[in-house]
């Protein structure tokens, strides 16, 4: 392969692995706003949470990786139905700035205690999965970017079966399209309101804990559930497979316009793109790839 | 004795000031504001231990920028989270006119305004197909786009470093005092809130009004949407340009981490807090907003006894209480203070007989 379409492959399989984690967290988002029409700032804040409390069980406390992981889950449980609780549930039916608002309140207060506890450090996670990176045909790839495309391929795998087959999946989609129905066939819509809660909290710790062993964590992590705007904008915003490829796509997309375009605008474009993405989307296709566009009857 | 106020005609109804009293009331606010304030100021500085002049001067020009957003989000029912972005642009038009092309200040603060409303329009145009909850990821957008344009496009604005700006004088008259800067901000204050209020009770502010009860009556009522809407996004994003600008030659530095993400949080947490859509809200929220900080000096000083290194995790504590307190008034006093403020004066009106 030549140079130049080497450094091409290399940036798209690069791309790939960071999009399958805004894949993940943004099915998180997808989830909650499907369900109960919030729009959830604090999912970048979740993503924080979760990879730090994984990390500090780790080196803390000595706990193996696979518990640690196991624990951070429960936690994130924990934490989804305690958000939903305390702070979302007394706001139901109130106008949609107050809820938006009220999750950046969230945010605020989520990241501000992270920084109690853990600083501002850049903390890096002790090396999980194996060092050697391998080399197809001059394409270098680390392996722990396999583990992560891998881990963010499986979750989704498990969230779509759930979604499909399961009872609870079945109720939540239920709601998502008809709450007042779904209410009525002796579905709790309340209780469908905290798993999706729980369940957002989830994949999102899950993204944490893979970008953290890629990158290693400090607080702008939460930085990173605000790309999950563009990728929910691109595939639509109650759109669960629109949230994957959209992640998938805004990954690519963000690598590539770095790595081809940093030299003109003196760096940092990969911050900056896949919100110049995002405006545009709004402007030519607002309801997204495979969103439903809202008719309004009067 | 009048045992409430009723209005009998609809000249009567859309007064700015009901009764003689209220007019008396601001009169005096008005005279105190300018002839008082500087005298008590520094009495009250030694005592709270902070500047209040500052503090005013602050407090001024965020209430200029919380208007802006008051219109646009409580009037018009659209949500900014870019306000902050915006008020940068309004610095750095103003510095860089005022400071590379040597432009006097008379015109470099309104052409700030003007260049605001410009990029904010642009942002703005969404808004003529999209609901409230696109609109806040498309001026999040905003925010993150000119942030970064902020920073990174150095000839013009300097980059990380920022520009330095002088204090203007105005007919030879100049500002380089905090007191001398304070009645230029509170002159664009007072300019600022009647033209706000006067907005409201003309045609264009009903329309707007219209749109953010029921875009859908409105726009059958004959509310032209994209026009309104746009013509919203417009005037609040001068206000907020005009806000930036005063900033900018008061701070003497303008540097891309005035206007961040958080600054637009604060912005909508004024007018949250202050009551969206009341005139009185802006003020009451950003006056709430800017003092908060600085109170929570004095619980953090007294608790650093005890726990010595509180200092250092200040500013953190400082965010976790503000976001808490964005929750909890959100929870327990979603109208804001502008309408706790009405429910007591209204019982105090009334008062003994307040049924």
């Amino acid at each position: 392969m030549s140079p130049g379409m080497l450094h091409f492959v290399q940036l798209v399989v690069t791309g790939l692995v960071i999009g399958s984690v805004y894949s993940l967290v943004a099915l998180g988002f997808v989830l909650i706003y499907k369900a109960t029409s919030v729009l959830n700032f604090a999912q970048g804040e979740f993503v924080l949470v979760g990879a730090y409390i994984c990390l500090d069980l780790i080196m803390r406390f000595q706990i193996s990786f696979v518990w640690a992981f196991f624990l951070t889950m429960v936690f994130s449980v924990i934490l989804g139905l305690l958000v939903e609780r305390l702070t979302l549930r007394p706001l139901i039916g109130e106008p949609i700035i107050t809820v938006i608002m009220v999750t950046i309140g969230l945010a605020t207060v989520l990241k501000s205690i992270v920084t109690l506890f853990w600083g501002t450090q850049i903390k890096v996670f002790p090396p999980i999965f194996p060092q050697k990176p391998l080399n197809y045909q001059g394409i270098v790839v680390s392996q722990v970017y396999l583990w992560t495309l891998g881990f963010a391929l499986l979750f989704m795998a498990i969230f779509a079966l759930f979604f499909k087959y399961s009872r609870a999946g079945i109720a939540m989609r239920a709601t998502a399209a008809d709450q007042q129905a779904s209410q009525s066939m002796g579905i709790s819509v309340k209780k469908i309101f905290a798993i999706s809660w729980c369940i957002s909290a989830v994949v999102s710790a899950v993204g944490g804990i893979l970008i953290g062993n890629i990158n290693g964590i400090n607080i702008t992590l939460a930085d990173f559930g605000l790309k999950v705007f563009p990728a929910v904008i691109l595939g639509g915003l109650d759109s669960i497979v629109g949230a994957i490829i959209g992640g998938l796509t805004i990954g690519i997309l963000e690598n590539l316009m770095g790595g081809y375009l940093d030299i003109y605008f003196g760096g940092g474009v990969k911050e900056v793109a896949p919100f110049v993405v995002l405006v545009v989307i709004l402007m030519i296709k607002p309801y997204g790839l495979f969103g439903t566009a809202e008719i309004e009857r009067v | 004795m009048p045992t409430g106020l009723f209005h009998t005609t609809y000249e009567d109804d859309e007064k700015i000031f009901h009764t003689l009293w209220v007019k008396i009331w601001m009169g005096g606010l008005i005279f105190f504001l300018f002839a008082g304030l500087p005298f008590v100021a520094s009495p009250l500085s030694s005592f709270f231990g902070f500047s209040v002049q500052h503090m005013a001067n602050m407090i001024g020009i965020f209430i200029i920028g919380a208007h802006g957003l008051n219109l646009l989000t409580g009037c018009t029912g659209q949500i900014s989270l870019g306000h902050g972005a915006f008020m940068g642009v309004g610095a750095f038009t103003s510095a860089i006119l005022f400071m590379k092309a040597g432009w006097p200040f008379w015109f470099s603060l309104p052409a700030a305004g003007l260049v605001t409303a410009g990029v904010g329009m642009i942002f703005g145009i969404p808004s003529l197909r999209l609901r409230g909850l696109y609109l806040a990821i498309a001026t999040m957008a905003a925010q993150f786009i000119i942030d970064y344009a902020m920073r990174n496009w150095t000839s013009l604005t300097g980059g990380s470093g920022g520009l330095n700006v002088d204090r203007p004088s105005i007919f030879g008259f100049a500002l380089d005092t905090d007191l001398r800067y304070y009645y230029l901000i509170l002159v664009v204050v007072i300019l600022s809130t009647i033209f706000l209020k006067n907005l409201l009770r003309t045609k264009t502010g009903r329309a707007m009004v219209a749109i953010r009860d029921r875009y859908l009556s409105a726009e059958i009522m004959g509310v032209n949407l994209f026009k309104y809407r746009l013509l919203a996004f417009g005037i609040s994003s001068f206000y907020v340009g005009v806000a930036g600008g005063l900033f900018a030659h008061y701070n003497l530095v303008v540097s891309d981490e005035h206007f961040t993400m958080w600054l637009s949080i604060q912005y909508l947490a004024m007018v949250i807090i202050g009551g969206l859509g009341h005139v009185l809200g802006g003020i009451f929220g950003t006056i709430f907003m800017v003092l908060l900080p600085e109170l929570l000096r004095i619980p953090t000083e007294v608790l650093s006894n005890t726990y010595p290194n509180i200092f250092a995790i200040f500013g953190t504590l400082r965010e976790l209480v503000f976001g808490l307190v964005i929750i909890l008034f959100l929870i327990f006093e979603p109208d804001g203070l502008a309408a706790r403020w009405h429910t007591i004066r209204a019982y105090w009106k009334l008062w003994p007989f307040s049924y």
